[in-house]
């Protein structure tokens, strides 16, 4: 029994039985084919995150940031205050991640893509990218990089899913996707 | 024998019970109990606030109270419950005197103290960090002290348990190698210190930093070494229940495994893999490589699943070969339809066995493959996972021995049998409910950790679709359902410890709670004895759902928006 030491004091030399066999033979093919395919879609798929990241100090992460809304300034969001940016394809776009904002707001073009960097002035935030649903991470210190490809027109939400204190709730941004 | 300890013997194992270890398991055991009754009534709080249709708290309470939640359930209940299966596994089942019982006492009011500072830390307020506190956010240094505390008590008690084992081997209490619960109690053990050298290696620097004395914390490698501790103690978890699951079927049925030889490696392969699975939660980070995420996050190559998958096996095998014996041959599945549904030790095994495995296990995986956590990652998808794997899992099977616990150790009659009888599925379905809506959920994006889905105080805000807001009610309806059952099981416990029938050795023959010889498989039980058709057709089903589940996934990544 289980509670009680096993009749077979070598228990490591007991013959393995047919059943269990091709079970734990299948089951380890199954373990191959599943790490297999992480690195399969390295080389054919198109959702990978971009090992690309970065130290930097969150003012310098600022700086850029406010340097790409001075050029590429297309308005304002409603009466929040926060400007629109509608940068050129293929650009480097930066979006902060602070108590408790996204700033600014992206407008990108379907179809094109923009190396989009991601870093947090504060805490830790969760850059989660909605209805599509895409979430990453995003640390104070750290700059991420990753090229994006949207490919639907429409407005999609940033909700912050990583709890980041009392306004963490109010923390929503906006990438508008045009045609 | 050995020499002279207080003990008893028995009447109804005939396990000879060290009086020092039958003291500790009982502490630790009503301690672990207290907790869940705190921990649990928080868990309600939070699943009725983010009911919308009720939304309970207030936002500051509403943080306060989850990360209380985290903390009293998934360490203090599991752990103080885990401490007394360590002592149980290794002293009453090996028939040895417990090691350094004093340091037992030691171990269990550091534990104590830790556990309660933290809480009061929480409590106060100035600590809604979440159970993670990822840095630079900060708590009170009193909460990462009672975490630290809790950490250094857990830590002796494990020595304790290597320290039985070998008191044990060397006053020959028992013949031959340990049985397999105490092989799986022991994978347990060495994965807790592990664990806990991990807990120290990040929690004591960043006391530190709470107190002033170290300037800067660095986030990624707080999140690198902390769930070296917050994942690798959930495979202590696992460790544990699969143990537990053993256990019971040994105790009500006579199983014996398949094979000590398969079941053995299994748990070895937890220990020798187990420990990367720090990585899952590091899959959408900034600043670490993908080979190192595909490495690790799989277990290397997924050998700790292996382990798991192989146990899927073994367990269902075990028990339908110990039926079979028993003369429950007809068809594929007489054995499991004749086996004891209405003991509750036995369904809240049974129960834990399938919802760990088809609801925990699956998702786990899937969440854990690298691009696939990029749909999933924080949002309600993790705490769906997380309590089919720690709440239907581990806490429904320890639920589920507790009713062995009370007659072998406490020497009580279980009162309110007709509770108890309902206890394992009013809980198992409430729990079942709770992970497959938060988990749907998720698949819709709704964020884990966060106050209100509708921003009605946001500046901007953002629809979640209507089904998202259906799961999250239906998420609380189950939640009250799953409260009900925690609190039919702290009744029955608390009263049975209290007011149950004492037990004699008449009570040990009238009303038997094990059932030790009566289904042992002879000298070894699968094939050439035994058939296990039963056990071949689920293990064929879960293997089905799997792959699809797996499959849907990479479906549903690949329409998302390209990224690289």
């Amino acid at each position: 029994m289980a509670i009680t030491p096993p009749t077979d004091r070598l228990w490591w030399k007991e013959p393995l039985s047919k059943t269990e066999i091709t079970w734990i033979s299948i089951a380890f093919a199954w373990s191959i084919i599943m790490f297999l395919a992480m690195i399969y879609w390295h080389m054919t798929g198109e959702q990978n995150l971009s090992n690309e990241a970065y130290r930097i100090k969150p003012e310098v992460f600022a700086a850029k940031a406010e340097a790409m809304v001075e050029q590429y300034q297309v308005g304002e969001e409603g009466d929040t205050g926060v400007p629109v940016v509608h940068p050129p394809p293929g650009s480097d776009v930066y979006l902060i991640a602070r108590l408790w904002e996204w700033w600014p707001v992206l407008e990108l073009e379907k179809g094109q893509s923009y190396r989009l960097h991601l870093s947090s002035m504060d805490w830790q935030h969760g850059f989660s990218l909605q209805p599509t649903n895409i979430n990453i991470q995003v640390h104070p210190g750290y700059e991420m990089v990753l090229t994006i490809t949207p490919n639907e027109a429409g407005e999609f939400g940033v909700v912050c899913n990583e709890y980041c204190g009392i306004g963490h709730h109010t923390m929503v941004g906006k990438i508008r996707v045009v045609e | 024998m050995a020499g002279t300890f207080a003990s008893r013997i028995c009447p109804d194992t005939g396990l000879r019970v060290d009086r020092n270890a039958e003291a500790l398991i009982k502490a630790n055991a009503v301690v672990a109990v207290v907790f869940l009754a705190i921990g649990g009534l928080f868990g309600l709080m939070v699943a009725l606030t983010r009911w919308p249709g009720v939304h309970l708290l207030p936002d500051d309470l509403f943080y306060l109270v989850l990360t209380a939640h985290g903390a009293d359930v998934l360490l203090f209940w599991i752990i103080f419950f885990e401490v007394a299966i360590l002592y149980f596994a290794s002293a009453i089942l090996l028939n040895s005197r417990l090691a350094t019982p004093r340091l037992g006492w030691l171990a269990f009011v550091l534990m104590l103290i830790g556990a309660i500072m933290a809480n009061v830390a929480v409590l106060q307020g100035e600590s809604s960090v979440m159970f993670t506190s990822y840095v630079p956010m900060k708590a009170a240094p009193h909460f990462y002290l009672g975490l630290i505390l809790f950490a250094v008590g857990t830590l002796i008690a494990c020595f304790i348990f290597f320290g039985t084992l070998v008191v044990a081997r060397a006053e020959k209490t028992y013949e031959g190698s340990i049985p397999l619960v105490t092989f799986g109690a022991l994978t347990a053990a060495i994965i807790a210190v592990f664990t806990l050298a991990s807990g120290a290696i990040i929690l004591i620097p960043t006391f530190l930093w709470s107190i002033g004395l170290i300037s800067n914390i660095d986030p990624v490698m707080y999140k690198v070494i902390w769930w070296g501790m917050g994942h690798s103690s959930q495979q202590i978890n696992v460790s544990a229940h699969v143990a537990v699951w053993y256990a019971i079927a040994a105790m009500l049925l006579g199983a014996k495994p398949l094979s000590e030889k398969v079941s053995r490696t299994a748990f070895l392969l937890y220990i020798l893999f187990l420990q990367l699975a720090s990585a899952h939660h590091l899959l959408v980070e900034p600043g670490i490589s993908s080979s190192w995420k595909i490495f690790n996050t799989s277990y290397a190559i997924y050998l700790a699943v292996l382990g798991s998958m192989i146990h899927g096996m073994s367990v269902p095998g075990a028990i339908e070969a110990a039926q079979r014996r028993r003369g429950f041959t007809r068809g594929a599945f007489e054995w499991l339809r004749k086996a004891p549904w209405g003991n509750p030790a036995f369904s809240g095994m049974a129960l834990s066995f399938v919802m760990f495995g088809f609801l925990g296990g699956i998702s786990g995986v899937v969440l854990g493959t690298e691009q696939l956590n990029l749909l999933m990652h924080n949002t309600l998808y993790v705490p769906g996972h997380f309590h089919a794997t720690v709440v239907a899992g581990t806490t429904l099977a320890f639920m589920a021995i507790t009713y062995l616990v009370i007659p072998l150790i406490f020497r009580r009659d279980v009162i309110l049998p007709t509770v108890a009888k309902l206890q394992p599925y009013v809980f198992g379905i409430g729990v079942g409910g709770i992970s497959l809506f938060m988990m749907g959920a998720g698949t819709l994006g709704v964020a884990r950790r966060h106050w209100d889905i509708t921003f009605s105080d946001a500046t901007m805000t953002f629809d979640y679709p209507g089904t998202a807001f259906l799961m999250m009610g239906l998420n609380g309806v189950f939640a009250l359902l799953a409260a009900l059952g925690g609190l039919m099981y702290v009744v029955v416990v608390v009263g049975s410890i209290l007011f149950g029938k004492r037990r004699d050795e008449t009570a040990a023959k009238e009303r038997p709670v094990v059932a030790l010889g009566g289904g042992a498989v002879a000298a070894y039980g699968s094939e050439g004895t035994i058939k296990l058709p039963g056990t071949i057709t689920l293990v064929a089903v879960f293997f089905t759902v799997f792959v699809l589940y797996y499959f849907v996934n990479w479906k549903f990544l690949s329409e998302v928006w390209p990224l690289s």
